[in-house]
């Protein structure tokens, strides 16, 4: 019912805006700022498609009132690199596609906070993304071989 | 969801003031997990939301006066990176990196998940069995609360109406004190313990037990202490029989909830069987 003025970077560029206080950040993504690579799936935080990075890791946009992210940067998959993009055709790390932008998004937040993060690693920071197609593997090739790129 | 209005206080004494002001209306907001899925499913319908997130203080961890002290806005994730965490007990940065998924971690904190009592929850396992003492405050005074005394039922505390949750102290371990957090996990390694148990033993020189704690997740509406199995080892060297005695008073202590994830016959067994495993691996 109050509303707030946020101010925020979202991929690098500045956001002042006013949101009311119920707004949930992936709706301010989607329906307020056109960022529809973020995905709402399961709505309670478990299956990874609305990942975020915020001030570098990762998080559940499902599960945040717009007003928690004043005065952080926001990362969306369109704020990020082709390196991974790349890494996930190449190796095969989708297919039908609905989890792709949370698992870029998890995985660029991974190489980020773990340059060198092990296989190990990998498959525990992207135990929360979802994939009903791929099996994984060809997820977890893929940010190994993004690793081994950089 | 209910609109409702938002109060993101620059301090404590502020964040008191306004919840007296409404205490049966106004919920306290930490990092936000389980209380947006809360408001999201309309099982409460607060009409003030008290955001701390403004509130540093509240996030520090380290030593006070020979107690290990975690605020209750640190998250999951800085607790289980947390060099003093580890130092007072490897089990404890291991049970916080065991909830979830690393999303969860980062935005859920101590304070969150203690006042939820989700009694399948791992922090407050392991915390019980390090003898925390959770410390609130409101506008008349700050109480210490032993975590046993904190969880009164399924997802409800003792905490009064009016109190903020501030931090859990924890005080020294004996010397030499073994710790390990155990948690069975038969479905997906992101999901809610099936059961979980944390054991914290001591011996003397000649290997007679004379510290011992069991706490149990997931194997009642409370997160519990097995006091019936800590008693039966203290005086006891751990072998065999005596841990196989215990595992056995441990299942016994618990009064587990059905769900999906198992019958309550299976989950007392299975607090049985974990709990054996748990006091092997610190004997």
């Amino acid at each position: 019912m109050s509303a707030h003025r946020i101010r925020f970077t979202l991929n690098g560029a500045a956001v002042d805006t006013t949101v009311p206080a119920e707004r949930l950040l992936v709706d301010l993504l989607r329906y307020d700022l056109g960022k529809t690579g973020t995905k709402d799936g399961c709505s309670i935080g478990v299956c990874g498609l609305c990942t975020v990075q915020i001030d570098g890791m990762p998080f559940s946009s499902c599960l945040l009132f717009a007003t928690q992210v004043n005065g952080t940067a926001v990362r969306t998959v369109e704020g990020l690199s082709s390196l991974l993009q790349e890494a996930f055709t190449l190796e095969g790390g989708f297919q039908c596609g609905i989890c792709t932008s949370g698992q870029l998004v998890a995985a660029d937040a991974l190489l980020r906070a773990k340059p060198d993060a092990t296989d190990a690693e990998i498959a525990d920071w992207q135990m929360g993304n979802l994939c009903r197609c791929t099996g994984y593997y060809g997820i977890a090739r893929a940010i190994a071989r993004a690793r081994d790129a950089r | 969801m209910r609109p409702f209005d938002y109060l993101e206080p620059e301090t404590l004494d502020e964040a008191l003031v306004r919840l007296a002001d409404d205490p049966d209306d106004a919920v306290v907001m930490a990092g936000g997990t389980s209380l947006v899925i809360l408001m999201k499913q309309d099982l409460i319908r607060p009409a003030r939301v008290i955001g701390l997130r403004r509130i540093g203080e509240l996030r520090a961890i380290g030593t006070a006066e020979g107690n290990l002290s975690l605020g209750a806005l640190a998250t999951h994730g800085a607790l289980a990176r947390s060099q003093p965490v580890r130092a007072h007990a490897a089990a404890l940065a291991s049970t916080f990196a065991a909830v979830a998924t690393v999303r969860i971690r980062e935005q859920a904190t101590l304070g969150g998940n203690l006042a939820h009592a989700d009694p399948a929850q791992d922090p407050p396992v392991t915390l019980l069995a390090l003898d925390g003492v959770a410390v609130a405050r409101s506008r008349f005074g700050e109480r210490r609360i032993p975590l046993d005394a904190l969880f009164a039922d399924l997802f409800e505390t003792s905490l009064e109406p009016g109190e903020i949750l501030l931090r859990v102290e924890l005080p020294p371990l004996p010397a030499g004190a073994r710790a390990t957090y155990q948690k069975f996990l038969p479905r997906t390694l992101d999901d809610y313990a099936t059961v979980s148990v944390a054991a914290v033993v001591a011996t003397d020189a000649s290997g007679v037990c004379t510290h011992a704690r069991i706490a149990l997740g997931g194997a009642g509406p409370v997160p519990l202490r097995a006091r019936e199995a800590e008693r039966s080892l203290v005086g006891h060297r751990l072998e065999d029989a005596a841990i196989r005695g215990a595992a056995a008073l441990a299942a016994a202590a618990t009064d587990p909830i059905a769900d999906l994830r198992g019958s309550a016959a299976y989950k007392r067994a299975m607090a049985g069987v974990w709990t054996e495993r748990a006091l092997r691996e610190v004997a």
